[in-house]
């Protein structure tokens, strides 16, 4: 069978299109979905992607949080389907309260996009099968709102029960508290990050490597693990 | 119209960038008088006709659904607006 995953455009959405790429890219079929609908057409999994959707009014991902078609993907989290949220899209998850915490503006006020160097922290869930744990891989990141904070009963939780999935290497681009650069929920189906896999998917178009110029591909785990994911299950 | 002010502050605990920013902004320009700066929110909602105790209810719910989010804000005054503010 051939995954499909559905790609949720919403009104400020920038990277939807890049989503589908990659998931193309991976070897999936991606579905174009709208914020407006309450039909998820029948999809495997989901991505949430970048942009600014309402401007990032109120908060960013907030209003998004609230759209139609965020009931269903509520109750496909609960059921275990495959949920990324990239960029906006994990600030959506995080109003949405399927991810812990909260997002605010990056602590040296400035919007910031560098090739970014991750550790993939937790190699047990839906996006991450594809790494090993402890493994270093370079995602491209660009956000304003990206400090990651949570109470310290919250951030003691997610450490202890491994549902930090990412966390920065190197530079603290934006201030988030334990360098945390992604989450997973308990159940390792719904994943959040501010960095942007999509676009670390095709030599030439990827991040900088010592290799060659543009030639990181990191990102392509992240599909090609929730399409194991689906197919497996489906098997 | 009666207007209900909702007014929703960064928590005290965490990091207020644009309070921070403001606040170095302040002391270059002169004012260190000012030795902090936070930066929150007032949100305005009209309503049309009386403000009940059903209407003042469910502006404080979505004060703390919708418009903060508790994570990171708290809700700090959900109000009628006085009327004299109201016309001026």
């Amino acid at each position: 069978m051939t995954a499909r995953i559905g790609v949720i455009t919403f009104p400020g959405s920038l990277d939807d299109r890049d989503a589908q790429r990659a998931i193309r890219l991976a070897g999936g079929e991606p579905v174009a979905l709208w914020h407006g609908s309450h039909d998820l057409d029948g999809v495997d999994a989901l991505v949430l992607p970048g942009g600014f959707s309402y401007g990032d009014y109120l908060r960013a991902g907030a209003i998004a949080a609230h759209a139609p078609i965020m009931a269903e993907v509520k109750d496909a989290a609960a059921k275990g389907m495959p949920i990324l949220g990239i960029c906006n899209g994990f600030q959506m998850l995080v109003e949405a309260h399927l991810l812990p915490g909260g997002l605010i503006r990056n602590a040296h006020q400035q919007f910031i996009r560098r090739d970014q160097r991750l550790r993939v922290e937790n190699a047990d869930t839906a996006w991450t099968s594809a790494f090993e744990a402890g493994q270093e891989i370079v995602i491209p990141l660009k956000n304003a709102d990206g400090g990651y904070i949570a109470d310290d009963e919250t951030l003691k939780r997610i450490e202890g029960e491994g549902q930090v999935a990412f966390r920065y290497l190197g530079v603290n681009p934006n201030g988030s508290l334990d360098d945390i650069a992604g989450l997973t929920n308990e159940r390792g189906n719904v994943v959040g990050l501010m960095p942007h896999p999509e676009h670390a998917v095709e030599p030439g178009f990827g991040p900088q490597t010592p290799a060659a110029m543009r030639s990181g591909v990191d990102g392509l785990g992240f599909f090609t693990s929730a399409i194991s994911a689906v197919v497996g299950a489906a098997a | 119209m009666p207007t209900i002010v909702v007014d929703v502050m960064p928590k005290a605990e965490l990091l207020d960038p644009q309070g921070k920013a403001v606040t170095g902004s302040l002391a270059r320009l002169g004012h260190g008088t000012f030795q902090n700066v936070r930066i929150g929110k007032r949100i305005e909602l009209t309503v049309e006709g009386e403000v009940t105790e059903e209407v003042l209810a469910e502006a404080r719910q979505v004060a703390d659904e919708i418009l903060s989010n508790a994570v990171i804000e708290d809700v700090v005054g959900v109000e009628v607006l006085a009327e004299a503010e109201e016309q001026a």
